[in-house]
């Protein structure tokens, strides 16, 4: 087999699904039985149809593609560890004394949502385990949708036509949240109780519905008998329930828009490159589900979470110090811990609690923002275009560093969940971390912007160096003439189209309307696009690329002259004017010998940079 | 790339999409071919490829071994009755079984994929995510149909009564959720009130034995629940009570104290008690600084210091926390002499 024709036969232009000449035949196709059985559900569903459609679907391949896969099938896990708990569980804050194997529990008095969870971890064999799966399951599916949403955030996933799905995504990132926090309070310990507390004492901060809605959520005062009861209704049936819908419609919509792809060679806009559905990535999706899956399983096995019999039943009166929420709750926590003191005020008779009011509006506010993030881009940008590559996240400067902003505020919110901890670790005064960690939730996001945005900059400009100048051998070499220069390898050309950012952007310049009025939106809108692209680069074109090619040239011609005149002037010194001079043969011919692109000597003629090149091409 | 020249847009006539702020580039950086295929270990030698198909079965069989051991182990761990180490054992080697299973499944079925499995990419095009004009033609037109024959858009009266219907009907749902609390209590007037009454006794908490004035030495502290609580079931709402009426109680130098101008008499000899519910979010504030006189609450950090009356002087919390009025009965009990006179714990909306 050549190569030529081996190589056409790995990329295709045909489609994956196969168009059969002889589909018109009576006779089913395949073996008896297995088209038998086709057969007969086909008659009944035409499901020919939908894996005619889907059955060689191509999808492009990445490593941070999987990262949605891992909150999916943690979902799984979750989903069926559940189900097993469910058997055994009893959702009831009905008292009742513990009988089981756990001998420091027994004669306690407690719920009978404690005693049943403590039976399934001590009585039943394999139910820790479920139980730990379920729980170390959980905290992985919300990790798992954390590091999907930062990764579809970072490569402008989000762009047309895929807003939807981003809020549809974040809609289900919440849900997880809400269904982490009710599975955790349901075992009714002392825990999962002063959590509830906390959620008691939250409500009621609310202005004119707080006292009724905790009064109708505990059905009476705090604890009451009933909260676990309808927490178990929310966990089990109506989250779930939205849950499972949405994430129905998430991959419908995933599989509707195709999924994005980053730039590659023959990757374009308006193509996807990739391996069919079947059967590549249903053994790589299938194996990777048993790979989370036995994952999770490994972690229980080996790692205690959640000891509720440490903990022991509910009462209002005990707390430990140092205790710390599930990770995902963390940021909520931290952020009423940052409330300097006395923000609460009489005003009309009634009480407004503004240390509660402000951590609560202002999470709901960064959340309204994170959800709504890719509408206020597209009508920055006024892009109306799909857009299916994935960009990096060093192209999108200002997107990027609002990310890390975003990210920066979230986790300084959630160090401080954990201020009492850092204080003890780190012998610090615990005033001093809190007031450290307030000063850095303002003052952090904002240096998190301008760094991220002067890095995301900078490798821009690595970039281009490295597309025009190719990258640094780790060859020095000295000339005759006692210079030394760095030998530069030009970047293939494949690796050079995945470095070349395809978009370029203008900021708004306004005009007048019809009307000849400028609406004050637009010139919101022109003010936010010039911080939005402002230090932008102007995109490399090819003729930028040639130019640095035929430079490249001249160099070498330059550095060969210079070496020949050298050489020959050591020999007209030595008195053999005409003696040969022998090339050295170091077998390394892929190499340019470009000096350092920082002492490229100007070139009058053709050392202009990139923009104005442009201005000349459009004046043509 | 040059938008007109992409055919996710050219294939439809009608849409020419903005692309806003951006701008063509005249002279875009060339798309390379379709690079050469990189041929496989597996791809070039058959030995490989052996390995790798024996690579696969070996670890399907493999996972078939974990799960009989995981059964096994089912069998082999029982739980012992009062035995940690068993639950351990238990959870541990069925665990490990089940991991092992599935982990080699999952690495076998990816091998698979990855060495054996062709790795032919293929190309396919994307249509734009709208529909073709003639499908969204047909689609306005039946919705313009519909409206036609319904006269949906056109008899006003009718549309405005049907929306107006709909929204009353949702109304009688809701009502019924009012019945997630008790019909005949108000929330407000059970906040403000806990079960200490006057000569109530102050008692140990959980044991419920009553404290002496006497047995409160300097320096210590004690956690405090009504002498009546430990007769209250939990039936009858003894979590609910305790919840309320917990109480920390102090004994400081009776100069260290700069009580209130109102509240000189609550005292008896430096001992103090305060609600111990933080009026943040209602966590206990459980932890007291003997040297310092501070109470700290560990969900956020309040702090009080009861010298000054427990005033806030760290952390979120804005109120002080309320004081338990205290003097001493005929037989030296420490007692109630009423309950709180401000409502204990969080804040809601109707206090003042």
């Amino acid at each position: 087999m050549s190569t030529a024709t081996h190589d056409t036969e790995h990329v295709t232009l045909e489609p994956a699904v196969h168009e059969d000449a002889e589909a018109t035949r009576d006779k089913p196709l395949g073996g008896r039985f297995i088209s038998g059985a086709a057969n007969y559900i086909d008659e009944r569903t035409s499901l020919s149809g939908f894996v005619k459609e889907l059955g060689r679907k191509v999808f492009p391949d990445h490593w941070s593609f999987m990262l949605g896969e891992i909150a999916l099938w943690s979902f799984v896990v979750v989903l069926l560890s559940g189900t097993f708990l469910t058997f055994f569980f009893q959702a009831s804050m009905v008292p009742t004394h513990y009988t089981g194997a756990y001998l420091p529990m027994r004669g306690i008095e407690m719920s009978a949502a404690l005693e049943s969870t403590l039976r399934l971890s001590f009585d039943i064999r394999g139910g820790l385990l479920v139980r730990q799966i379920h729980h170390w399951a959980a905290l992985v599916f919300v990790a798992g949708i954390g590091v999907h949403m930062l990764r579809v955030f970072f490569t402008g996933a989000f762009r047309k036509p895929r807003e939807l799905n981003w809020v549809i995504g974040f809609i289900l990132f919440i849900l997880a949240l809400g269904e982490g926090f009710t599975g955790y309070s349901l075992p009714d310990d002392l825990l999962s109780g002063n959590g509830l507390r906390i959620i008691d004492g939250m409500v009621k901060g609310i202005p004119l519905i707080g006292t009724w809605t905790s009064f109708l959520l505990f059905g009476g005062e705090f604890p009451g008998d009933q909260i676990v009861g309808r927490l178990y209704t929310l966990h089990i049936l109506l989250l779930p329930a939205i849950l499972v819908g949405l994430l129905v419609v998430h991959l419908m919509l995933m599989v509707i828009n195709k999924h994005t792809q980053f730039a590659g060679p023959a990757r374009t806009n308006s193509n996807v490159v990739g391996f069919p559905m079947m059967p590549i990535y249903m053994s790589k999706m299938g194996g990777f589900f048993f790979l989370t899956f036995g994952v999770i399983v490994l972690i229980a096995s080996l790692f205690t979470i959640n000891p509720i019999w440490a903990y022991g039943p509910y009462d209002p009166s005990p707390v430990s110090a140092g205790t710390q929420p599930d990770w995902y709750i963390g940021f909520a926590d931290g952020a009423l811990r940052l409330v300097p003191p006395g923000w609460e005020f009489v005003f009309l008779n009634h009480t407004w609690s503004f240390n509660i009011l402000v951590p609560l509006v202002g999470l709901g506010l960064f959340i309204v923002l994170v959800l709504i993030y890719p509408f206020i881009e597209a009508w920055v940008t006024g892009d109306k275009r799909e857009r299916h590559i994935a960009e990096r996240p060093r192209n999108a400067a200002t997107r990027t560093a609002i990310g890390a902003a975003g990210v920066t505020f979230y986790a300084v919110l959630w160090a401080a969940a954990s201020s009492d901890i850092i204080a003890t670790h780190f012998k610090l005064t615990m005033e001093g971390v809190i007031h450290a960690l307030q000063a850095l939730l303002i003052v952090g996001p904002v240096i998190a912007y301008f760094v991220t945005k002067r890095m995301c900059i900078a490798l821009q400009k690595k970039d281009r160096e490295i597309l025009l100048h190719g990258f640094e051998s780790g060859r020095i070499v000295r000339l005759p003439g006692g210079e030394y220069i760095e030998v530069h390898q030009p970047i293939d050309d494949y690796e050079r189209w995945k470095l070349v950012d395809a978009d370029a952007f203008e900021p708004l310049v306004v005009r007048p309307n019809s009307r000849g009025r400028i609406p004050w939106h637009q010139n919101v809108r022109a003010a936010v696009s010039r911080w939005f692209f402002e230090d932008r680069l102007a995109p490399l074109t090819q003729s930028d690329l040639d130019e640095a090619a035929a430079h490249q040239h001249h160099t070498l011609d330059h550095i060969a002259d210079e070496e020949h005149a050298e050489i020959q002037g050591a020999h007209e010194r030595a008195g053999v004017p005409d003696a040969p001079q022998v090339p050295i043969d170091d077998g390394r011919h892929g190499e340019t010998a470009n000096r350092p692109s920082n002492v490229i000597v100007p070139e009058p003629e053709d050392g202009k940079k990139a923009p104005k090149n442009r201005e000349k091409d459009l004046g043509q | 790339m040059a938008h007109e020249e992409d055919p996710l847009e050219h294939e439809r006539a009608s849409w020419k999409p903005s692309p806003g702020l951006a701008v063509a580039v005249t002279d875009p950086v060339h798309t390379p071919e379709v690079p050469p295929h990189r041929e496989r270990v597996t791809d070039k030698d058959p030995a490989a490829m052996k390995r790798a198909v024996r690579t696969v079965y070996t670890l399907f069989y493999l996972s078939v071994a974990a799960s009989i051991w995981a059964v096994a182990a089912y069998m082999l761990f029982p739980i012992e009755d009062g035995s940690l180490v068993s639950v351990r054992d238990n959870n541990l080697f069925i665990g490990l079984g089940i991991a092992l299973a599935l982990l080699a499944i999952g690495i076998a079925t990816i091998h698979w994929s990855k060495a054996i499995m062709s790795d032919k990419e293929f190309i396919e095009p994307r249509h734009a995510t709208r529909g073709r004009d003639a499908t969204r033609r047909a689609a306005y037109h039946a919705f313009e149909d519909a409206n036609e024959e319904s006269g949906f858009g056109r008899r006003t009266m009718i549309r405005n009564s049907l929306f107006a219907a709909l929204v009353a009907s949702v109304l009688p749902g809701l009502t019924l959720f009012r019945g997630l609390a008790p019909q005949d209590e108000d929330p407000v007037e059970l906040l403000s009130h806990t079960m200490w009454t006057k000569g109530m006794r102050l008692a140990r908490d959980p044991e419920g034995t009553p404290i002496r004035a006497s047995e409160v030495t300097l320096g210590s502290a004690f956690h405090v629940i009504p002498e009546e609580l430990a007769s209250v079931s939990h039936e009858d709402g003894y979590l609910e009570a305790k919840a309320k009426a917990i109480v920390l109680l102090m004994r400081l130098l009776p100069e260290q104290l700069v009580p209130e101008e109102n509240k000189m008499d609550w005292t008896y000899d430096g001992i103090v008690a305060y609600s111990k519910v933080c009026t943040h979010v209602g966590c206990p504030v459980a932890l007291y600084e003997q040297q310092t006189h501070h109470l700290l609450c560990p969900c956020h950090q309040s702090q009080f210091d009861v010298s000054r009356g427990a005033a806030v002087i760290f952390g979120p919390a804005a109120r002080p926390l309320p004081q338990l009025p205290i003097a001493v009965d005929d037989e030296g009990y420490l007692v109630a002499q009423s309950d709180f006179t401000e409502p204990v714990g969080p804040s809601f909306w109707e206090r003042h």
